[in-house]
């Protein structure tokens, strides 16, 4: 009873650089402010989203260079206490959710999903674009909570503290909560689309492994958020009515508080992480040209990290006073998420071997991924173990676990994304040079910065503290260098990008010869509507002959 | 299966109408599990406090008008029948019968709302029974009532926010049907509006007990 659509098309490149009867590309398809306001393309929200989650991730990164300056020497050095903890506080809450949450998902996510399925669009367009307003109306709710009273609390907003020190807590706890609602919407979009919008031929085990990692955060987004929503909105009570849920002096639980809260934030990470190993397998096939080796591994692997992430959260609570059968039961489930993470890394490594490597920027930005999640994974074991974690928690060890798992690995692979796609999303080129360059610089910058944060945080350094022990200067000298100089090279990384947009050539259909939908079978920039015809599956998902 | 009379109104960047049908309806059930994960967040707070507090939470359940309770959830149970039977009404093309349903469903939402705002919790104000710091009735244990009492409004309020957008949801429903646009070919939105107030109604029938009568 389904009418059938267009004819099937396999095999040959279908990538033009002049369109079909002179169509113009998404970019030029239509024009003024009012054309990208309300625009349900997703191409162009895809766009919008890479735009802001730009800009907050600079603002964020300014609000981290200020708190490594401060930490140059052990006592005061540009600010007093207080704003300190505001900074932190700021840089926590942006990059935790403005720019990482949303980048991959909703950046290249929004833009490629639709054009590697082969769809016109997402299945739900006009929510689409009220995923965007809400997140750029959680953005100005969370930058008014900065700028009139500031917060001090740590993006993680633990009571009692939370529930009583003044400041805009109320204002920033809402702006998460609107955020979360986008990024609801985002998860939810992108699920009916991988259900229900796939083209002939495109089954499951055709799927790019990018739309298995996108498919498995939306999971996380759609079933996590909604939790975070209503802790945040018992915080608001809590600060407003004093309900008396999380702040002892009321009757309350501080404990139960925390409980809430990574029942959220620990599937966050996840949230943050699955769509950086999403690009990787992508960037790691079409720089080695080869199919990823162990492809239903890698698909289940990002199910499974989707579904242990549920039970793993009181890893972050093992010296709460949580009772030591669950803190063992918790550590034990952590050791089974990292299997999966695993899986990944080792598939990637094998799909390189006998792979015709090559070193463009993408793959700088890949390569980094790999080293540097591998240390970030590794960490997050010890970490998870208890003995280990007694003497840890608390420390720059813990700050420099995450910064390698959340920046030396999703922002590693948002990079290498920018860079993969820049060409499809654009119509331009980039310099290579310079972007390797960058590449370089900022892993060196990074390590410079977080892997000194190991020792730091091993020889007891505490994190969030404003004052330490001058014993901890000089590593913290070397850790704010490193800072600057990563800051330096993500400054070149962004200015090759835009400096393309200005000069750069015109890019071809497909210049890094991929064998994804999106690669074979749309110009650069693509058209509007996607593809001139509905696009057949290829073969096999990354079809090189081998 | 697929809608055959009357126009369908195909969307864009869908394919053909199973394609919309399917992915609206999956598009809807993954909201409702973000709505029944929104409130279990609420219902394990209950629990919790429920199991530290026993004596109060019993004390203080006693202090709650079941009867105007208990009238709220028949008034629901009853929308919920209206939302499925307006469904119905369109599927054999009786406009009239989508109407009058829906303006049904609407009066008990809103009757639902009166009862709540106009006669349940001004008398519980007036007797000091306010969430938070606020509480100042007369009970045996106040240091735990005002949790009980945190809860309760925090709950049934968060649930009447949920009426309130559902009255919302199928007023924009009314309005669409009086422009004919739901008929034996289109009722999709009639079943989605249905699908989110039935949830809206289930939660309502495990606060009822869980509040209002459960000793």
């Amino acid at each position: 009873m389904t009418e059938t659509t267009a004819a099937a098309h396999v095999g040959h490149d279908h990538g033009h650089d002049h369109a079909h009867g002179e169509e113009p590309n998404y970019l030029q398809a239509s024009h003024g402010l009012k054309s990208w306001i309300f625009t349900v393309d997703h191409k162009r929200l895809g766009v919008m989203y890479l735009a802001a989650v730009s800009f907050f991730f600079f603002v964020g990164g300014l609000a981290a260079l200020l708190v490594r300056t401060e930490l140059l020497t052990h006592t005061k050095t540009i600010m007093d206490a207080d704003t300190y903890n505001r900074f932190f506080t700021v840089h926590g809450a942006i990059m935790v959710f403005l720019v990482i949450i949303p980048s991959v998902p909703a950046g290249l996510g929004n833009f490629v999903l639709p054009l590697q399925l082969g769809a016109k669009d997402v299945a739900f367009p006009k929510l689409n674009l009220l995923s965007f307003w809400v997140y750029c109306t959680g953005a100005v709710m969370a930058v008014s909570a900065i700028l009139i009273g500031g917060v001090d609390t740590g993006w993680t907003f633990y009571t009692p503290y939370s529930s009583t020190t003044s400041g805009s807590v109320v204002m920033m706890v809402a702006a998460v909560f609107v955020l979360g609602f986008s990024s609801i919407f985002t998860g939810m979009n992108f699920i009916v689309t991988i259900h229900k919008l796939r083209p002939p031929g495109m089954t499951w085990f055709k799927m790019p492994l990018f739309l298995w990692g996108i498919y498995s955060t939306s999971i996380i987004q759609v079933m996590a958020t909604p939790v975070l929503a209503i802790t945040l909105l018992l915080l608001i009570m809590e600060r407003v009515i004093k309900v008396g849920i999380f702040d002892p002096a009321l009757g309350g639980d501080p404990v139960l508080f925390q409980h809430f809260f990574w029942f959220y934030s620990h599937p966050a990470v996840y949230i943050m992480i699955l769509p950086g190993m999403a690009v990787m397998s992508d960037m790691i096939a079409a720089f080695t040209k080869k199919r990823v080796f162990g492809y239903r591994f890698v698909a289940f692997s990002s199910l499974a990290i989707a579904v242990i992430s549920f039970i793993v959260w009181g890893h972050h609570m093992f010296v709460s006073g949580q009772s030591e059968l669950s803190s063992m039961v918790f550590s034990f489930l952590t050791f089974l998420v990292a299997i999966p993470s695993g899986v990944k890394v080792f598939n990637w490594i094998a799909t390189m071997y006998q792979g015709s490597v090559s070193f463009e920027t993408p793959m700088l930005y890949a390569l980094s991924f790999l080293f540097l999640f591998s240390i970030g994974g590794l960490t997050g074991i010890f970490l998870g173990t208890l003995s280990v974690d007694v003497h840890l928690h608390d420390t720059y060890f813990v700050v420099a676990h995450f910064h390698y798992v959340m920046m030396g690995g999703t922002i590693m692979a948002f990079f290498g994304g920018l860079y993969y796609w820049w060409p499809k999303i654009t119509g331009k080129m980039y310099f290579e040079r310079t972007g390797q360059i960058a590449a370089i610089m900022v892993f060196i910058g990074f390590n410079l910065t977080f892997f000194t944060q190991f020792f730091l945080g091993s020889r007891g350094m505490p994190r969030r503290y404003y004052n330490y022990l001058a014993e901890f200067e000089d590593l913290h000298k070397l850790s704010t260098f490193g800072a600057y100089f990563l800051f330096a090279g993500l400054l070149l990384s962004l200015g090759t990008l835009v400096h393309s947009l200005l000069k750069g050539p015109k890019a071809p259909a497909n210049p890094w010869g991929a064998k994804t939908l999106e690669w074979t079978h749309t110009a650069s920039p693509p058209i509007e509507h996607n593809f001139h015809e509905t696009p057949h599956a290829p073969a096999a998902p990354y079809d090189y002959d081998t | 299966m697929s809608p055959t009379e009357g126009k369908f109104p195909l969307a864009q960047h869908f394919s053909d109408p199973e394609q919309q049908l399917d992915s609206n309806k999956l598009g809807m059930w993954l909201f409702l599990v973000t709505e029944i994960l929104l409130f279990g967040g609420l219902f394990c707070a209950y629990i919790i406090f429920r199991s530290l507090h026993p004596v109060a939470f019993h004390e203080c359940h006693k202090l709650l008008d079941w009867k105007l309770g208990g009238i709220n959830t028949v008034v629901l149970l009853i929308s919920s029948l209206t939302a499925a039977l307006a469904i119905r009404a369109a599927q054999v093309n009786d406009k009239a019968g989508i109407k009058l349903n829906i303006i049904i469903t609407i009066l008990c939402a809103v009757t639902f709302m009166v009862i709540k705002l106009v006669f349940e919790w001004p008398a519980k104000f007036d007797h000091g029974y306010l969430p938070g710091y606020n509480f100042m009735g007369h009970v045996a244990n106040p240091d735990q009532a005002h949790i009980f009492f945190g809860l309760y409004f925090l709950m049934t309020g968060l649930h009447g926010i949920h009426v309130v957008i559902g009255i919302i949801l199928f007023s924009w429903l009314l309005i669409k049907t009086y422009k004919g646009q739901f008929h034996s070919g289109w009722w999709q939105p009639l079943e989605l509006g249905g699908l989110y107030w039935h949830v809206v109604d289930l939660i309502w029938i495990f606060l009822f007990p869980l509040f209002y009568l459960a000793g």
